[in-house]
């Protein structure tokens, strides 16, 4: 089957996807993305067994297996627990101006880290450890993206 | 218990950036033909196949219908596995429980992607989280990144140390014509690569890859028919612990004495079931999943070869390197090749060709015991171990 081939370009067809979806944030999500629009405010979920505070904030807590029974109220700050700065991305896909940071966050008042933007910081300026407050969107639509960002934080911590 | 099980047939394609010339089921059809071939069987000796990819890479949902021209599956039980990165190794071991079960003699597994039919980054995105992880996904570079931070500020390792596992990588690569990246590389090539997302350089990343990989699974009782020396299945061990991104952190519980919890649990199961005591002098070559150079410092130590932060150090004593006391990659490993859903099961592949001494020029001397991990979608582990000597018994 091979005689055809010599002077033969190879056929390559070009296509792209696009599916509309619905994704439901479910019961825990639509009540932790109304207070991120409606009042600036990170809440995350306590298990009813073990007492963690999950942030992100689930309905089960995945080692326990039990219900978190209890919101809590967290800070719009926290603890930088590890980062990268993005120098190359897929320019449809980068949410900020490149070089960016990305990290996972620890609120105060949560128990586990996580994951969002790093900007207005200096070159070199990021370190495991370091304070970072929350940077909020003027306009809101009940999406992790109503954070703008995580700095470094500039009051007193 | 369960049938004692043997790998006897491999196929593996030159794994290429981009293999233009066929298509899905023409580059599956490579390696199956040459699996089935090297066991000494035909498609009618075959009870059940097992193949595995990752559906966004080609944008071709149905791989197992889709396949079968390919995979010679057609009128056959056939299983889907897809698991991200350690996609190829639960095939591997998804072939294993079938053929472990007593239920199926012979069984297929295939691995594959054509990596080259999307962008990776932009399809990889898709097995994110809508809500919390995709609107602000920066790549699975930048993921691993957030694990190479931490591990340099946790142990005081340095770029360095990740760029000499990338120059052994690719060094090792140069042995194995399978490899797509032949390169001859010095650290201060790594060091001097462009900044992907700090402190990941390009050097220090795997590629992305065309290729398949078939491996065939048989029972005790049809592997006294082999043609080839059976390398033994001594036992499988999994563990996985990610929803979002951010998991692998919440869920690492440093304080609680976990480093790498998914790799050390299933590192830990596996070696009590087989009675590996002493990793690094009881295990003599490995062939694990490390899609980039920190991996090669970091997983050392959760695979117990030595203890926390010893990684860097005991790599730089060339432990790892061809002639070393258990030669790495001796394939040149993913961060030479990286065709995703094949990539788990060329680890189990070579770790077989390694038993069997038909490695080439990159056969370690006389192995009795080989090592392959999974790593993937993120921060899962599949460990297995595969041996020269027949198990007492098989272990899931």
């Amino acid at each position: 089957m091979d005689d055809w081939r010599e002077n033969q370009e190879l056929l390559v067809m070009e296509g792209r996807i696009k599916v509309p979806y619905r994704w439901f944030a479910g019961e825990v999500g639509t009540r932790y993305f109304e207070s991120l629009r409606d009042e600036r405010k990170f809440l995350g979920t306590k298990c009813g067994k073990c007492g963690k505070v999950h942030h992100v904030p689930r309905r089960n807590c995945p080692d326990c297996f039990a219900e978190c029974s209890e919101w809590v109220e967290l800070g719009s700050s926290g603890t930088l627990e590890t980062y990268t700065v993005v120098r190359r991305q897929h320019p449809q896909l980068a949410p900020l101006p490149l070089p960016y940071g990305y990290g996972i966050i620890r609120l105060d008042g949560a128990d586990t880290g996580f994951l969002h933007l790093l900007h207005e910081f200096e070159e070199g300026g990021l370190a495991t450890g370091m304070r970072v407050e929350a940077v909020f969107a003027e306009e809101r639509e009940g999406k992790i993206l109503d954070v703008r960002y995580f700095r470094p934080a500039k009051g007193v911590s | 218990m369960g049938k004692r099980v043997a790998i006897t047939g491999v196929g593996m394609t030159k794994q290429r950036s981009s293999r233009p010339d066929v298509n899905g089921q023409e580059l599956i059809n490579e390696a199956a033909r040459m699996a089935l071939e090297d066991a000494g069987l035909t498609r009618s000796d075959i009870d059940a196949v097992v193949i595995g990819n990752m559906d966004h890479f080609e944008g071709i949902n149905y791989v197992d219908t889709w396949s079968v021209d390919g995979s010679g599956a057609l009128m056959k039980p056939i299983m889907k596995v897809t698991t991200g990165g350690t996609t190829g190794t639960t095939v591997a071991m998804a072939a294993y429980y079938h053929v472990a079960s007593g239920l199926f003699d012979r069984v297929l597994a295939i691995g594959w992607e054509k990596n080259s039919e999307s962008d990776t980054t932009g399809a990889i995105i898709t097995a994110f989280d809508p809500f919390w992880d995709r609107p602000i996904f920066a790549g699975a570079v930048a993921g691993l990144a957030l694990e190479a931070t931490q591990y340099m500020h946790l142990t005081g390792a340095t770029e360095e140390d990740a760029a000499y596992v990338a120059v052994r990588e690719r060094k090792h690569a140069l042995n194995n014509p399978y490899a797509h990246l032949h390169m001859n590389l010095t650290i201060e090539d790594v060091m001097k690569s462009p900044y992907l997302s700090w402190p990941v350089k390009m050097g220090d990343m795997c590629p992305r890859t065309d290729g398949a990989c078939a491996v065939v699974f048989v029972s005790e009782d049809a592997a006294q028919d082999s043609p080839q020396k059976p390398a033994w299945v001594l036992g499988v061990a999994d563990r996985h612990l990610w929803a979002y991104t951010s998991d692998p952190y919440a869920n690492q519980a440093i304080e609680n004495g976990w480093w790498f919890p998914a790799m050390e649990w299933s590192a830990r199961e596996l070696y009590d079931k087989v009675g590996i005591t002493d990793p690094l002098e009881q295990i003599d070559v490995a062939e694990l999943y490390l899609p980039y150079s920190f991996a090669g410092l970091r997983y050392m130590e959760s695979l117990g070869f030595c203890g926390r932060g010893e990684g860097p150090a005991l790599v730089r004593s060339g432990a790892f390197d061809m002639g070393g006391k258990c030669p790495v990659n001796p394939s040149g490993g993913v961060m030479s090749s990286n065709a995703i859903g094949a990539t788990g099961l060329i680890r189990v592949a070579e770790c077989a060709w390694q038993i069997q001494g038909r490695a080439g020029d990159r056969q370690v001397p006389d192995v009795k015991i080989a090592l392959a991990t999974g790593f993937g979608g993120c921060f899962w582990s599949d460990i297995l171990l595969f041996g020269a000597e027949k198990p007492e018994k098989s272990r899931g």
